[in-house]
């Protein structure tokens, strides 16, 4: 790999010197200074909420900091202090962002998005010609390859990622900050955007890279900030460092591995035989879907988004039907597919959206506890709640999912993601379902609450439930399942035992290429 | 710079000091037109509040007024609480009046314990199968219920106009466009001997409560709060949001057409065109004041049919119009928004190039 010689005597590009930022009581980054060189690559790693997104947003403008300043190296290389609270400064001075969501028009082509908002309002004619010409250099520099006359609509989601990183240096960026970037993209695309950014550091640019997954942060950066509870906890030279190393200094405990045992599973208890179906939107996206769980076993489904895993999961949701092929529920086969339909045939649903399809933000959490069995005996009787019996319900059920930040009064929106997930696994898991589907169950979670998650899936694997997993986090699914599949264009690949899967192998099948066994790296 | 800061919880106090305050700062800021208009500040505020509240014969008349808004009030609070945006009690209060009168007028011959019921009944009933039209269709087709639910009011108050110079036409109202009388044993009982109160306002209250309980107590307002709020996750959890928009049509329809019963059978006698001044659109600014909250809806029903009561005593008093009365309520509405506003989020002034060392 390129690396700029003697790349940690470069002289700065950015200085981050002592900035706290409070909001109320919560210290959100507590006297953080940072420098970064040029032509590096620093990963800011941490838990959710550690402070890396604040600190992003006081860096380019959008929070004041209470204490501290920020010095930005210009043009010359001497570094000048950045004026605070303005985005555009920030621009100015160099500093480009692309954020996890992206912020693109679909309906428009790729060059009108990179070069929207560059241009005076006062101009009647765009010179898309000077644009193209000095896009096309850029392109040959960095490598960033794609199409700049195409819709930003038909673009895949690593396509998209360039345009946004186009963007940035077409606006001049020499520093560029990625907000979790990897989290959209598969293995091999994620290798794609490493190689791009090494091309691009070694021509001076220097890189902010938000995450916290610690292998990528170890492939890609030359250093690496840990911050946690809003403090830098370490600076580490990514050389030296190691996957337990950080993982212990970002939680700042040592992290236990989950324990899986291994035991024969029993019967079939879910199956689906060449199920077709459309998604919530009502297009089809599931062709071909076939499988069968038994007890104690845990099938995991990878796939990049939008290759027919949002319809496979509606259907087991009973949000949608299928329009061919059967399932069935421990040789039952199911005819009415509502979710209270696919709730009494036993099946408990983790949603993939906890906030848009978990919870009701503005219920308390007694409440969210009895969402889905509200009208069962246990909840009412003759219309009429049982508050005190849900109520005690609800305490029992915190207890022990161990959720953290409120009681049974507390309205749900106020809780964190992690705690807000264990009320939904406390909903569904409390009542032992015979099937679970658990639909990117550890999505923004922090390390601690990861853990937890997956202990409570092993468990409920080893009492014998039957359990469909999804997730974009491969290595999760590869150390929680007995069996994966890959979803590609709506059809489900042949399923393998985990243990004859690596995650480059994956990768290749959501790419939609071959991975015979035999001939994979 | 200003920037407006979400609050991490806001508390039970604000929730019911806002629209307080709002009230208080709506009737002051009625200054500004009174000064306008010439007319001496200290009468004219004497004049309004002595109007509505200041002796038996006023308060009387402000609990008149305030019988069908609570109703109404309740009709869009229920129907707001689950998103479902009826602007249609005005009409479904007509729609309930209309049929009051139709079976109340001497088509039944039943002593009052039956009768009174059957055309309370009936005219919820009416309202009810009303607003099931605009529901049903933005169930079935999402057409926006706020143009259906308005546009319908027009349609029935011309379909009340058609009734009332064809079949319905009292022979003896000396061609007035005006219903036959409700009979006797139809008529609601006075409440307080030589006023205008009357047995409504009794339903109105029990009709709070009997809401209140429902939104708080039952399985019913247990869906309705979660289909309101956060309606793909109580889909996910396996409620039929159908259903339950469809019941808190009825529901809200129901109780707009109650009111409509109590105009007729309680107040008026019969029925004209002009029966509600706006009572149906009042009950949008008497929920929202309210907060969506049944019981609070008797509360802000008070203050607006005050407003309205005391605005009129005013207007004779000192000869300013009486559309101060709207004036005032429009800029609750606006002072109760901009509160709701300030007890979800804090405002923060900044200086725009403040200094940070």
């Amino acid at each position: 790999m390129p690396e700029l010689p003697a790349h940690n005597h470069a002289p700065f590009a950015l200085s981050i010197a002592g900035v706290t930022k409070r909001f109320g009581p919560l210290v959100a980054n507590d006297a953080i200074s940072l420098d970064l060189r040029r032509g590096e690559i620093l990963a800011l790693l941490g838990e959710n909420g550690a402070g890396k997104t604040t600190l992003m947003s006081v860096l380019f403008g959008h929070y004041l900091a209470d204490e501290g300043a920020i010095f930005v190296a210009d043009g010359e290389g001497s570094l000048a202090p950045l004026p605070p609270g303005s985005p555009k400064a920030a621009l100015a001075a160099g500093i480009g962002m692309v954020h996890q969501h992206f912020t693109l028009a679909d309906n428009l082509s790729v060059l009108d998005n990179i070069t929207l908002g560059t241009e005076s309002l006062w101009q009647f004619w765009k010179n898309d010609r000077t644009a193209m010409a000095r896009l096309k250099e850029l392109q040959r520099t960095s490598g960033l390859h794609v199409d700049l006359d195409a819709r930003v609509g038909r673009l895949s989601v690593g396509e998209r990622q360039r345009v946004e990183i186009l963007k940035a240096l077409y606006r001049g960026a020499r520093i560029l900050i990625l907000d979790e970037p990897t989290a959209v993209l598969t293995p091999q695309e994620s290798d794609a955007l490493f190689a791009t950014l090494k091309r691009l550091t070694a021509t001076g640019l220097s890189v902010i890279f938000i995450s916290h997954k610690l292998n990528e942060v170890l492939a890609v950066a030359d250093r690496v900030a840990v911050l946690r509870g809003g403090r830098k906890v370490a600076e580490i030279d990514a050389k030296s460092a190691n996957r337990a190393l950080l993982a212990e200094t970002m939680v700042g405990t040592a992290v236990q591995p989950s324990v899986r045992r291994a035991h024969e599973p029993g019967a079939t208890i879910i199956e689906l035989k060449d199920v077709r179906a459309p998604d919530p939107r009502g297009r089809q996206a599931l062709e071909s879907a076939s499988f069968a769980i038994r007890a104690g076993e845990i099938l995991g489904i990878a796939g990049v988004a939008g290759n027919g895993q949002s319809a496979l999961a509606a259907l087991v949701c009973g949000l949608v039907a299928p329009t061919e092929g059967s399932v069935s529920i421990q040789g039952e086969t199911v005819s009415r597919f509502s979710p209270r339909d696919l709730m009494q045939s036993g099946i408990g649903r983790i949603p993939e959206d906890r906030h848009h399809d978990g919870v009701v933000g503005t219920m308390k959490l007694w409440e969210n506890l009895a969402l889905e069995d509200i009208r069962s005996s246990e909840c009412q009787q003759a219309g009429l709640l049982r508050r005190g019996a849900l109520k005690d319900r609800a305490r029992a059920a915190i207890k022990t999912f161990d959720v953290r930040g409120g009681g049974p009064e507390t309205e749900a929106r106020l809780l964190s993601g992690g705690n807000m997930q264990k009320v939904i696994l406390a909903r569904v898991l409390d009542r032992e379902p015979r099937v679970i589907l658990a639909n990117q169950p550890t999505r923004g979670l922090d390390v601690g609450a990861v853990s937890f998650v997956h202990q409570r899936l092993l468990d409920a694997r080893a009492k014998g439930a039957a359990i469909l997993l999804m997730s974009e986090d491969l290595d999760e699914l590869l150390a929680l399942s007995d069996r994966v599949g890959v979803m590609y264009r709506g059809t489900l690949s042949t399923i393998r035992p985990a243990g004859e899967m690596t995650v480059r192998r994956l990768g290749l099948l959501m790419a939609g290429q071959n991975a015979d066994l035999g001939d994979a790296a | 710079m200003i920037r407006l800061e979400p609050r991490q919880e806001y508390s039970w106090l604000m929730a019911v000091a806002a629209p307080v305050v709002a009230a208080v700062v709506a009737l002051a800021l009625a200054a500004i037109p009174l000064l306008v208009a010439g007319a001496p500040l200290g009468k004219s505020y004497a004049a309004m509040f002595g109007g509505a509240l200041g002796s038996q014969f006023a308060l009387a008349e402000t609990l008149t007024r305030t019988t069908p808004l609570i109703l109404t009030g309740l009709a869009v609070a229920v129907a707001f609480r689950a998103r479902l945006w009826n602007i249609g009690a005005e009409g479904q209060l007509y729609a309930g009046a209309l049929a009051a009168v139709v079976l109340g007028s001497g088509a039944i011959d039943a002593p009052s314990w039956i009768l009174v019921p059957t055309l309370l009944l009936a005219g919820a009933t009416a309202g009810a199968l009303l607003m099931a039209i605009p529901t049903a269709l933005k169930l079935r087709f999402s057409v926006d219920e706020v143009v259906t639910s308005l546009l319908l009011n027009f349609v029935v108050l011309l379909f009340v106009s058609m009734m009332l110079e064809g079949p319905l036409k009292d022979p003896m109202s000396l061609g007035w466009p005006q219903s036959e009388s409700i009979v006797d044993a139809g008529t609601l009982p006075a409440l307080i001997a030589r006023t205008r109160v009357h047995a409504g306002l009794i339903i109105a209250l029990a009709m709070a409560v009997i809401m209140q309980v429902i939104m708080s107590r039952t399985v019913w307002g247990f869906e309705i709060r979660a289909v309101g709020s956060n309606p793909s996750a109580a889909r996910f959890a396996g409620m039929s949001t159908t259903t339950v928009m469809l019941r808190v049509g009825l529901v809200s329809g129901a109780l707009a057409g109650l009111a409509g019963v109590g105009e007729v059978a309680g107040l008026k006698g019969y029925l004209t065109h002009d029966l509600s001044p706006g009572f149906g659109y009042s009950g949008i600014v008497v929920a929202m004041l309210a907060g969506l909250h049944p019981l609070g809806v008797v509360a802000s029903a008070f203050f607006v049919a005050a407003v309205f009561v005391g605005a009129d005593s005013m207007s004779r008093a000192v000869g300013v119009p009486s559309y101060i009365a709207n004036l005032t309520v429009a800029v609750a509405l606006l002072a109760v928004l901009v509160g709701g506003v300030l007890t979800r989020y804090r405002i923060r002034l900044q200086k725009p190039g403040a200094r940070i060392v």
